[in-house]
């Protein structure tokens, strides 16, 4: 630890700590623009200048110097900072006056406005006149896609987006083109940008070069009412705050969270809110006639109950969505229970996790921050750049830390980070002691091994074959012990794990989601709840009687007899359960839209109709049910871990493999649910994926 | 300087002679592994001694060579401006210093011949693509004032009179030799020597006959020795 004395605070910090972080420590605040904490250090904006002596006899940029670097003094007293000295001043607002040459004053009409670092230096550390005269400079603005807005003008070349691009999303897009007064951010040739986390540069950007294209004009930052919530996009759960003005979301921000997702999100997280507002189921709807006609919930409820009456139990299912919350899977599966019914799943993409295993077998145990601890990494049948692109940036930035060996089995596709491919399918995983012992090695040789199983790897029909093995994989390289559970289930729906936690899986003689469509298709089963269930071959379920829950006129609302209009997830609060089981709440942050209820109240009130009225009134009487059964469910943020046991316990297991390659159950990154499928910002992503995917193709 | 971009019309592509193709290896050997991306000015450099312009092809020719991403091959060369980026004069493009000493030494002139030999904008092609001309900061050889540059060649000591012969000699395919053009030898004083000029210095009789006086004081004395 080295010692240093910052205004007048003595303060000991490790010697390759920079002064800038030192000054914090301090509790002393410092400026600055092309400082980031997750990024590399430019040093280009020189905000953050201080005086030091035992250094430089001049103003030094305190993010670009080390404590180590400077000297003590004569008598070995502590070198000394100064952030609120004179110099110390001037400098600062020489520094803002300079940026200022060549920034517009165009506040007024810029979208940053409000939430500007540069606005809000400029009021606290600069001048109140400019004595520049001359012309300012003019630049052209650049597209790089279309959800980051560019008014290159406002420009003061922190490099902040060029650094993240880089070294965070892995893809060299964004690059710093000419030099000096002529310097400008751009693409190459002006192409979009090709990241799934490209949204991160307009949180990123200390101006207002770089804004939301969406956004765009509509709202001020004072005007919205922000509501801490969390992510549904994918498994991830990424920690998010819903701005919204009146009834509207107008936008989507990352929030903090350092054990999921650092300060990052995805573009889908990020951009989806216009998918809120379009397709929205916002009243009930009977089909009569073959048409949907708008009814009223007494007559809704009335011909669910018509049909369900009529049926007997093992003729009724219900299947549970990729964006459903714990709370309404526990509702609907209570409802089942209670009509008899055993034909009940939530895994839509067929997957073969289950929770009678164990938890330790459906969870990603190592914990996306554990990530950061791996020292070898196999993936086996997943695509975590699209699956889950910000779980994916960890891997990135665990492989930046260095020495981590990475192993593929599945496809070949870029995840921003080198790895070696060792196969497509199963029989690699078999292969792995003779053709691939390579690998072997390195996996055996590691402490920390992590085994991420991938959706596509477990949803299909050998699925409990290929996730026994990757259990054996893990227990043999000793990637399970009691200090490290390296076996890690890459979910890719934020249902899925709470659902499992809750059993919502097919009872005792009940049918999964194959069974359940298949035998709907051929008459087996009469009536099936669908609990914004959209991923499923809704054409094939035949003449069965459709009751559809949800959000969104997607694939399920069409082929519905009865919709119930529900809450999307902004609307309701709602628990969700992570990929590495962490449970979070979403709040509701504005109001259904419509007649549309929350998905819970919609489930009591159905249950009352059909005679079987659930014991609960209210979401904390639903909650406090929910929690007597699963008791871990409470625990909000924590991490109930799995039993290691249970991972070596189905590595026993065993079963036929297949010969069939891994395929990602992804199939395009942008469209993988129902609001996703009605945002036209979403739309106009996959459309431009798709071209450079054929482009790529082409070459 | 100005905003640098590339050039609207591209050659469809770019490929390194036999020659170059040899020496960018060799060039490219030079850097430890992992460090190829250092190769990418003198290939650049090269690649417009070819073409005669760094080009779009040649950029993304030499990103993949290199293994770099084509943006950052296009920092660099949108960086530096001796990376020309648009056509020039296929016989010479005449740089001409017009920085303070040699716009001092008559630059101005020698950017007036370049209007009115060539084009009257720079980047302009003359009317038979020969020549073109653009005005660049500091070369560095203000002690040959005003100079001109073409390619890797400098020539000084100019005056619009020795401008427009140096035009005529590449337009006839014999350019001067590069160097002062007033007969100077290099950046030797002109007109020759003031000072050291007493030839006893020259023939070693003066050898050891430098003696400090005894009575001198240690340093700074005001008696000159």
């Amino acid at each position: 630890m080295a010692k240093l004395i910052v205004d007048g605070v003595e303060i000991e910090v490790a010697p390759e700590a920079t002064l800038l972080q030192a000054c914090e420590e301090a509790g002393a605040e410092v400026p600055r623009f092309c400082f980031h904490e997750r990024l590399s250090i430019a040093g280009n904006c020189r905000m953050c200048l201080v005086e030091v002596k035992g250094g430089p006899p001049k103003p030094t940029a305190s993010c670009a110097m080390q404590v180590k670097d400077l000297r003590p003094g004569p008598n070995g007293e502590p070198p000394v900072v100064l952030t609120k000295s004179p110099m110390v001043k001037k400098a600062r607002e020489g520094v803002m006056e300079f940026l200022l040459i060549n920034h517009p004053l165009d506040c007024p009409i810029c979208d940053q406005g409000g939430e500007c670092d540069l606005q809000d230096q400029a009021m606290a550390y600069g001048v109140d006149s400019s004595r520049f005269a001359e012309n300012k400079r003019a630049v052209e603005d650049k597209y790089i896609g279309p959800l980051v807005k560019t008014i290159m003008t406002r420009c003061i070349h922190c490099t902040r987006c060029v650094r993240f691009t880089t070294e965070v999303a892995g893809v060299t897009d964004l690059g710093l083109i000419g030099r000096g007064e002529d310097a400008e951010i751009t693409t190459y040739l002006e192409q979009a940008m090709s990241s799934e986390l490209q949204g991160n540069v307009i949180d990123l950007c200390p101006v207002g070069a770089l804004t939301s294209k969406p956004y765009a004009y509509q709202a001020r930052p004072w005007e919205l009412s922000k509501t801490e919530s969390v992510d549904v996009m994918d498994a991830v759960g990424s920690a998010i705050r819903v701005d919204a003005r009146g009834r509207e979301v107008m936008r989507i921000m990352p929030r903090l969270n350092e054990a999921v997702n650092e300060e990052w999100i995805s573009d889908k997280t990020r951009f989806v809110w216009d998918g809120l507002k379009t397709q929205r189921l916002d009243r009930p709807y009977v089909k009569t006639g073959g048409r949907l006609k708008p009814a009223s919930w007494g007559e809704a409820f009335q011909a669910v109950k018509a049909k369900v009456s009529a049926t007997s139990a093992d003729r009724i299912a219900a299947l549970g969505g990729d964006l459903a919350s714990v709370e309404e899977l526990y509702a609907l599966k209570s409802l089942m229970t209670a009509l008899g019914s055993p034909h009940t799943d939530a895994r839509q993409d067929g997957t073969r996790l289950d929770p009678a295993l164990g938890r330790a077998t459906y969870l990603f145990n190592p914990t996306i921050e554990g990530i950061e601890a791996a020292d070898a990494i196999i993936i086996i049948g997943s695509d975590p750049r699209h699956e889950a692109a910000v779980l994916n940036a960890r891997i990135r930035k665990r492989w930046r830390m260095g020495k981590l060996p990475i192993f593929v089995i599945g496809e070949p596709l870029n995840l921003t980070y080198p790895y070696t491919y060792l196969g497509a399918g199963p029989e690699t995983l078999s292969e792995l002691a003779g053709l691939h012992s390579h690998a072997l090695e390195a996996l055996n040789g590691a402490e920390r091994p992590l085994v991420l199983v991938g959706q596509g790897a477990i949803a299909r029909p050998d699925g409990l074959a290929v996730l026994s093995a990757a259990a054996k994989l893990a227990v043999e390289i000793g990637a399970v012990t009691d200090a490290w559970n390296g076996f890690a289930v890459l979910h890719t729906a934020a249902s899925r794990v709470g659902a499992l936690d809750v059993g919502f899986v097919p009872g005792p003689g009940g049918r999964d989601t194959a069974g359940i469509v298949a035998a709907a298709g051929e008459g087996a089963l009469d009536v099936v709840f669908l609990l914004g269930a959209d991923e499923i071959d809704t054409a094939a379920l035949g003449n069965a009687f459709v009751v559809y829950i949800g959000s969104h006129g997607d694939a399920g609302a069409h082929r519905a007899d009865v919709i119930l209009p529900g809450a999307a997830y902004t609307e309701k609060s709602g628990t969700y359960v992570n990929t590495e089981g962490r449970v979070q709440m979403t709040a509701r942050a504005t109001f259904p839209p419509g007649e549309a209820r929350e998905d819970w109240a919609i489930l009591r009130a159905l249950s009352d109709v059909l005679g079987k009225r659930l014991p609960f009134d209210s979401l904390s009487q639903l909650r406090a049910k929910l929690y007597a059964e699963v008791p871990h469910l409470a625990a909000v943020d924590e991490i109930q871990p799995g039993n290691p046991g249970d991972v070596a316990s189905l590595a026993a297991i065993g079963g036929a493999l297949d010969r069939a390659p891994f395929t990602s159950t992804i199939k395009d990154f942008y469209l993988t649910n129902p609001i996703a499928r009605a945002s036209a910002v979403m739309a106009e992503c996959s459309v431009l994926a798709k071209g450079s995917l054929e482009a790529a193709a082409a070459e | 300087m100005a905003v640098r971009r590339l050039h609207h019309e591209q050659p469809p592509s770019f490929a390194w002679t036999a020659e170059n193709a040899a020496w960018a290896e060799v060039v490219i050997k030079r850097y430890p592994p992992g460090r190829q991306a250092s190769a990418v000015i003198p290939l650049l450099w090269r690649a417009q001694e070819q073409e005669g312009w760094v080009t779009k092809p040649a950029i993304e020719f030499i990103a993949e060579q290199l293994g770099m991403a084509y943006i950052r091959v296009l920092e660099v060369a949108t960086f530096y401006t001796m990376f020309l980026l648009q056509p020039v004069g296929k016989k010479a493009h005449i740089q001409v210093c017009g920085t303070t000493p040699c716009q001092l030494r008559g630059a101005e002139d020698l950017i007036k011949v370049c209007k009115s030999r060539i084009a009257a904008h720079p980047f302009e092609m003359s009317p038979d693509g020969a020549f073109s001309w653009e005005e660049v900061e500091c070369l560095g050889a203000c002690v040959n004032a005003p100079m001109v540059q073409v390619l890797k060649d400098t020539y000084e000591d100019l005056t619009p009179d020795s401008l427009n012969a140096l035009i005529d000699g590449f337009a006839s395919g014999n350019p001067p030799a590069p160097g002062p053009q007033n007969g100077r030898q290099y950046s030797a004083a002109e007109g020759g020597e003031t000072t050291l000029t007493d030839p006893s210095l020259y023939d070693g009789s003066v050898v050891g006959k430098y003696k400090v006086p005894a009575d001198a004081p240690a340093e700074g004395g005001d008696k000159p020795a």
